[in-house]
């Protein structure tokens, strides 16, 4: 299939991809050297998902999203390095190290979090919007959430309420087949997931979440459609997780046969080929793109790594606007 | 004269007049006028941008309240009562109050939340919940009640006007009692606590629905020689250690009162603040008197058995002073 691309568009997709890859390989072994600690969740394998949706939106859009977040707010412009040195837990980190890897946030970059309550980030996302709408601004809020968050009370609330009060949200559902260990079919009823926002008026398109431009082309008229017309919309990305749930994971609940088979659409294997044979790339193109990302990572530790710890005395900070005690 | 409600929706208006980002929202605030008749006008004066009927979705329309705050509005989100408030507490404790923090400074929530609470109605187990210690655990919000009239409109305009989230509880009962307000006056600090009647030998502290159970006692001692001072808390995060501690330090003598359940209420939490920073100057045992531990009965004698009443705080008190 022929990509329509240009040749920079195919850089760009497969660059991004590419850094978010490196970037979580790398924190893997972070995480078995104990520079990283606590939960750590992986977008291995649905780094086309977070690629083509950021590259559809605006710098000026709202983004909400979950903690499986690095991707999207490294694409989204967050360095590296402050991504690197949050889940260090250091004062240079995206969030001054209060966050950690779950709860990246960035005022500059209208990234309003990484939420690790599943579903807890949908209504947030809906005031965003309702304030954007009460002020007469375009802007759109993207909100990112996985198929397990479906299951969930807000979410449905959040979908009413958007449509309701005809709010500029885009509902971006990173279907993963998996919340946890719980396969798509043993936690929800219906599992094609796109049947529940026409119950609400929403319209809802589904898209392969492993191929980048599909997934950009869907979210450009997602989005464009929501600007239009200041009403909700959503898309569900099919996508999979190469990787375990976090590091605790042991991964009981699915074959490796299974992972094997959806690694043959591994997002950024495949893009490469196509984009290859399409001519507008070149393995030499590939090279480059490999060596700065690697020099882009390796910087990014450093930065971590040089990052001094916040003081302790100071751990009253960022409670209230003005320290109470 | 005004009444609590009333007071309130003065406030309300002055906000929703003043300042653009203000609006208002929650269950039936619009064309139904509000559960307790608070907001009632509201709709027609500012139309249904700024006074928003949610769906029945208390984490969701709390949520977008935080939502709307972090994109620069000032919403007042109306929970109908606190009963309610429990399918929003997800919202209040993993966003709302840490929002800041996780953010690292970055970002604020600037909402002010409004509920009804406590009991005295016979409205049993489900409606009469007395839960503002929950709120007032957790760091991140601020949690006010207010007790008067006057504060009931003050600190609302405080609320709106503070960067954090605040969290206000208005106990049910007071809607419909009538006080002074003053709209012109500077208001005081709605962080600190009131001395409502000075005393010499017990201070009987409270805060919302429970002062004016504590005033009416302070008066049936003064007939059998007992001067009680009555502690206002009016904060209930952060509490005025301050003062609490200061007034226990001239009577030597306290008696918190509290609508909650004893076991791990504000009660518990003023008596333990005593113990650390009071505990020399304290001439008898500190008493609680607060709800019996069980689900609040329809039944109207045990509903009143089971709330704090002014008997039982005018014997606690006597208790204190008998013992010291
Ligand atoms: C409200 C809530 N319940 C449970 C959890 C524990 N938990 C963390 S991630 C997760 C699975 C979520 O799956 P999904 O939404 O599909 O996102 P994915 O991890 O697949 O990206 C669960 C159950 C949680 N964080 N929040
Ligand atoms: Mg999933």
């Amino acid at each position: 299939m022929t990509l329509y691309i240009s040749r920079d568009h195919a850089l760009d997709l497969l660059r991004q991809m590419i850094r978010i890859r490196r970037l979580e390989e790398k924190s893997v072994e972070l995480y078995s050297k104990q520079k990283i600690r606590g939960f750590l969740h992986l977008y291995i394998g649905e780094e086309a998902a977070g690629v083509g949706a950021m590259r559809a939106l605006r710098e000026d859009d709202n983004i909400v999203a979950t903690y499986r977040e690095h991707g999207q707010a490294l694409v989204r412009g967050i360095p590296a390095g402050e991504i690197m040195a949050e889940m260090y837990g250091k004062a240079n980190g995206c969030s001054g190290g209060r966050g950690g890897s779950m709860h990246l946030f960035s005022a500059k970059r209208r990234f309003y979090g990484g939420h690790a309550i599943v579903g807890g980030g949908l209504p947030i996302a809906v005031g965003l919007a309702l304030a954007d709408k009460m002020k007469g601004e375009a802007r759109v809020t993207a909100c990112f959430f996985g198929d397990g968050a479906t299951d969930e009370g807000e979410f449905h609330e959040s979908l009413n309420l958007a449509a309701l009060w005809k709010l500029p949200v885009l509902f971006l559902c990173e279907n993963n087949q998996y919340a946890m260990g719980t396969a798509l079919d043993r936690h929800v009823s219906d599992s094609d997931i796109v049947n529940n926002p026409p119950a609400y008026g929403i319209p809802s398109e589904s898209v392969n979440g492993m191929d980048v431009v599909a997934v950009e082309r869907a979210v450009h008229n997602a989005v464009e459609s929501v600007r239009e017309t200041s009403e909700p919309r959503f898309l569900e990305l099919r996508t999979y997780r190469f990787r375990a749930h976090s590091m605790y994971d042991a991964e009981l609940y699915r074959s490796k046969e299974e992972v094997e088979e959806h690694k043959k659409h591994d997002p950024i294997a495949n893009f490469q080929e196509r984009a290859m044979s399409d001519e507008l790339i070149t393995q030499s193109d590939i090279d480059t793109i490999e060596a700065d990302v690697a020099k882009e990572i390796a910087e990014a530790i450093e930065f971590a790594e040089r990052g001094e710890w916040e003081p302790v005395e100071d751990i009253t900070r960022h409670i209230y606007a003005r320290d109470l005690s | 004269m005004t009444t609590y409600r009333d007071a309130v929706r003065t406030a309300l208006q002055t906000l929703l007049r003043e300042d653009p980002r203000v609006f208002l929202m929650g269950e039936d605030v619009g064309r139904y006028g509000g559960p307790y008749a608070v907001s009632k006008g509201l709709l027609k004066e500012f139309g249904e941008e700024r006074v928003r009927d949610t769906p029945l979705c208390e984490s969701t329309f709390v949520g977008a309240g935080i939502g709307a705050a972090l994109g620069g509005m000032r919403p007042i989100v109306e929970v109908m009562t606190v009963n309610f408030s429990l399918l929003a507490l997800d919202q209040v404790v993993n966003n709302a109050a840490v929002m800041r923090h996780m953010s690292g400074g970055q970002f604020e929530v600037p909402i002010a939340v409004r509920m009804a609470t406590g009991g005295g109605k016979q409205l049993a187990a489900q409606h009469s919940h007395s839960l503002e210690n929950w709120y007032a655990h957790i760091p991140g919000i601020k949690v006010l009640a207010p007790a008067t009239v006057q504060d009931a409109h003050d600190m609302l305009l405080a609320a709106v006007e503070d960067p954090d989230p605040v969290f206000i509880f208005e106990h049910q009962m007071l809607y419909g009692m009538e006080g002074p307000l003053d709209t012109e006056a500077t208001p005081p600090s709605p962080w600190k606590a009131a001395i409502r009647r000075s005393g010499s030998d017990v201070s009987l502290i409270a805060y919302g629905g429970s002062v004016h159970k504590a005033l009416t006692a302070a008066e049936k001692l003064e007939k059998e020689r007992v001067s009680a001072e009555v502690v206002d808390l009016r904060s209930l995060r952060p509490l005025d250690r301050e003062t609490i501690v200061a007034s226990v330090s001239r009577t030597h003598r306290a008696v918190v009162i509290d609508e909650a359940w004893k076991t791990g209420s504000l009660a518990s939490e003023i008596s333990a603040i005593l113990a650390e920073d009071a505990f020399y100057e304290l001439d008898a045992p500190v008493v609680r008197v607060c709800t019996l531990e069980v689900p609040i009965p329809y039944a109207k004698h045990l509903e009143e058995a089971a709330l704090p009443q002014v008997d039982r705080i005018v014997e606690a008190a006597k208790r204190s002073v008998g013992g010291g």
